[in-house]
């Protein structure tokens, strides 16, 4: 992992007693509202609907157990008890004081962690493939051109007042997992030639205006990459809308004045600034790899895991959903589940983080994740030591066998606790997990991803579920609109509105029509409910959700 | 014509705890129920103007319709609602709390 140089100690520092004084004036009265709110912005403090919120930067949703400890005891001392992992791979605490705010950003700093561009118009946590470093299908870990990206993008004069918020993903995959189509930039490692590049997409994002990021160079060689992010980011920060809120992200830049104008101009400005990087970054870059070694895998046979296979189907189950590939065969890449049926999905208590952070420095190398799913990772368990992982973590409320199911629902917080949410999203996807865990079909309808947000912003990223439920204030009531066929991976796509919405009392039953009906429809059991979509439209689905409209054309 | 002038009270959140707070005659509750209800909207601006002028304690403040059929004031829109009654996914936060002190 990267260790904070000097520099970026001192930085923080200064930083955090900056904030420490201007909270102190915010007090005492030397500052209003208005002049406080955007140094509170720039360090990552909200004022929600029922309290201040702090969001906490978890840079390309890397951990280790030190740090999670230390996630763990702000939330005791400092707020209820518990976090939440929010889409964009961050921690956030949703009851801590104004006065208390300055003492957590220190106790963050003490293990190199801040709230720094978690909020504003600037560039914001750069977020990577969850599984970076670990998956078998990796081309090179992504992690330290993230970390060179946000090392280059905090507090670079140039872009802290750009016309909206910006934010980038990584991964070193061809099979997507950090949903690179649907960022400001997105950045897919890519081999030509045995060389490593880069696919540059831009515009991309989801929100009011969902679009599909589109392709601005089809392979960047790596030693150019920031001077080309300089380039793109400096030509929004001057052609971008300000006259408009709603107008302002890139994917409206890049949309209004045409891929190839854009394309132009970023050129362009790549000509004239390239000479300036002298190579700096490249060294910067390579001492920043030697940070992400691989750790040093153990080698021994694999025998307990076949054993607690054979003999405990719970242990089965589990390992059926919740392991991925690792490079190394006799590795296992374990995703710990903060989706319990009718859990708020990505809250952990401190309890949990401790055992999670326990787990990863005794069997995880020291390493954890967070996925923009709203799931802890550990990245490199040796196979034989997976039987204990999971007795540990079903102990503690951390064992569902539900990764990638239709439990495993993402959701914003909602009108539960942000001030912009139009109706609630948890209590839906408490709903639906509890549903479907009653009617015991999870497993049997498989792969499915429903996303829902509670408003147009769309941070419960609903656009790209399988099913995405958007609700929205419609009159003075909830209502639930339904997308469907939405695709976060390279294959991305923005799910198509199925109809008119359903009330808070009809959306469950709804979903449930819906996934029934794919059962139904699916060409075989391996037919997933998003090939079924491809295959069919959405007709039949439309029928299975709107039962009378079809009896009244009949 | 004008819309008639429908009941409201001065809502915020405190400054230091981050709550939500509203006006009383004197000052500031946590409890919708002991909120000032405001039927007159001369004195409702003037009320709310007062607030917004608390800038060392108050944040946000505005105008938020309640139902006054019965004695306290209820929130008429659901938003509302959860400001008064805090998150409703399990029972935590800060309303929950002051049910057990």
């Amino acid at each position: 992992m990267y260790n904070y140089t000097d520099f970026d100690t001192a930085f923080i520092k200064e930083r955090n007693a900056q904030f420490r004084a201007q909270v102190e004036r915010r007090i005492d009265g030397s500052l209003t509202e208005d002049e406080f709110k955007p140094l509170r912005l720039m360090n990552g403090l909200y004022l929600q609907l029922h309290a201040y919120m702090l969001r906490v930067a978890i840079p390309y949703g890397t951990l280790n157990s030190r740090q999670m400890h230390v996630l763990a005891d702000i939330a005791d001392k400092w707020d209820k008890g518990y976090g939440h992992f929010t889409t964009r791979q961050n921690i956030q605490y949703n009851w801590p004081q104004l006065r208390d705010v300055p003492d957590m950003l220190d106790a963050l700093a003490e293990v190199q962690m801040h709230a720094i561009q978690t909020s504003g118009n600037t560039i914001r946590n750069v977020t990577a493939d969850h599984f970076a470093g670990a998956a078998a299908d990796e081309i090179a870990d992504p992690r330290p051109v993230a970390e060179l990206i946000r090392q280059w993008s905090t507090d670079h004069p140039e872009f802290q007042f750009l016309p909206r918020k910006f934010k980038v993903a990584v991964t070193g995959s061809p099979n997507d997992r950090a949903v690179t189509r649907a960022h400001d930039i997105g950045l897919r490692m890519v081999e030509r030639d045995g060389v490593v590049g880069f696919e540059v997409i831009v515009g991309g994002g989801l929100g009011r205006t969902p679009m599909i990021g589109k392709v601005l160079r089809d392979f960047l060689p790596r030693e150019d990459l920031l001077p080309y992010l300089e380039s793109i980011v400096s030509v929004y920060n001057l052609l971008g809308r300000r006259d408009n809120k709603y107008k302002a992200r890139i994917k409206i830049t890049v949309h209004e004045n045409g891929l190839d104008d854009f394309r132009a101009r970023v050129e362009e400005r790549y000509a004239l600034i390239r000479p300036q990087f002298t190579g700096v970054d490249q060294q910067m870059l390579a001492a920043i790899e030697s940070d992400f070694a691989l750790p040093e895998f153990r080698r021994e046979e694999v025998r307990a895991y076949h054993e607690a296979r054979q003999h405990y189907p719970a242990f089965r189950s589990w390992s059926d959903t919740n392991l991925a590939e690792h490079r190394e065969p006799d590795y296992a890449i374990v995703t710990i589940s903060l989706k319990a049926h009718g859990a708020t999905p990505g809250d952990a208590t401190s309890g949990q983080m401790r055992l999670m952070a326990d787990l990863a420095k005794r069997y995880g190398h020291d390493e954890l994740r967070i996925s923009h799913e709203q799931n802890v990772i550990l990245p490199h368990v040796h196979k034989n030591d997976l039987p204990s992982v999971y007795s540990a973590l079903r102990a503690a409320g951390l064992g569902t066998a539900n990764i990638g199911l239709i439990s495993d629902i993402i959701a914003c917080p909602g009108m539960d606790y942000c001030a912009l949410a139009t109706a609630r999203s948890i209590p839906i996807a408490q709903e639906i997990a509890t549903r479907f865990d009653e009617l015991k079909l999870e497993h049997d309808v498989g792969p499915l991803k429903i996303k829902i947000s509670g408003c147009i912003n769309a941070c419960g990223h609903h656009h790209v579920g399988h099913i995405g439920i958007l609700g929205l204030d419609r009159a003075g009531v909830e209502n639930y609109q339904i997308t469907l066929g939405g695709d976060g991976t390279e294959a991305a796509s923005i799910g198509e509105r199925a109809g008119p919405g359903f009330s808070a009392d009809e959306i469950i039953p709804a979903i449930e029509r819906l996934v029934l009906a794919y059962l139904d429809l699916r060409a075989e059991p391996a037919e997933t409910f998003l090939q079924t979509y491809r295959r069919l439209g959405l007709a039949p689905f439309k029928a299975a959700l709107y039962p009378e409209a079809q009896a009244n054309a009949a | 014509m004008a819309r008639a002038f429908t009941p409201k009270v001065v809502t915020a959140n405190a400054l230091l705890e981050g709550d939500v707070i509203y006006q009383t005659a004197s000052g500031w509750t946590r409890n919708l129920s002991e909120a000032e209800v405001l039927t007159d909207e001369a004195d409702a601006d003037l009320r709310l103007i007062e607030a917004s002028q608390q800038t060392d304690a108050v944040v946000g403040a505005y105008l938020a319709d309640v139902d006054t059929t019965e004695a306290a004031p209820k929130p008429t829109h659901f938003r509302e609602d959860f400001r008064a009654r805090g998150p409703s996914n399990y029972a935590h936060g800060k309303q929950e709390a002051s049910r057990h002190v």
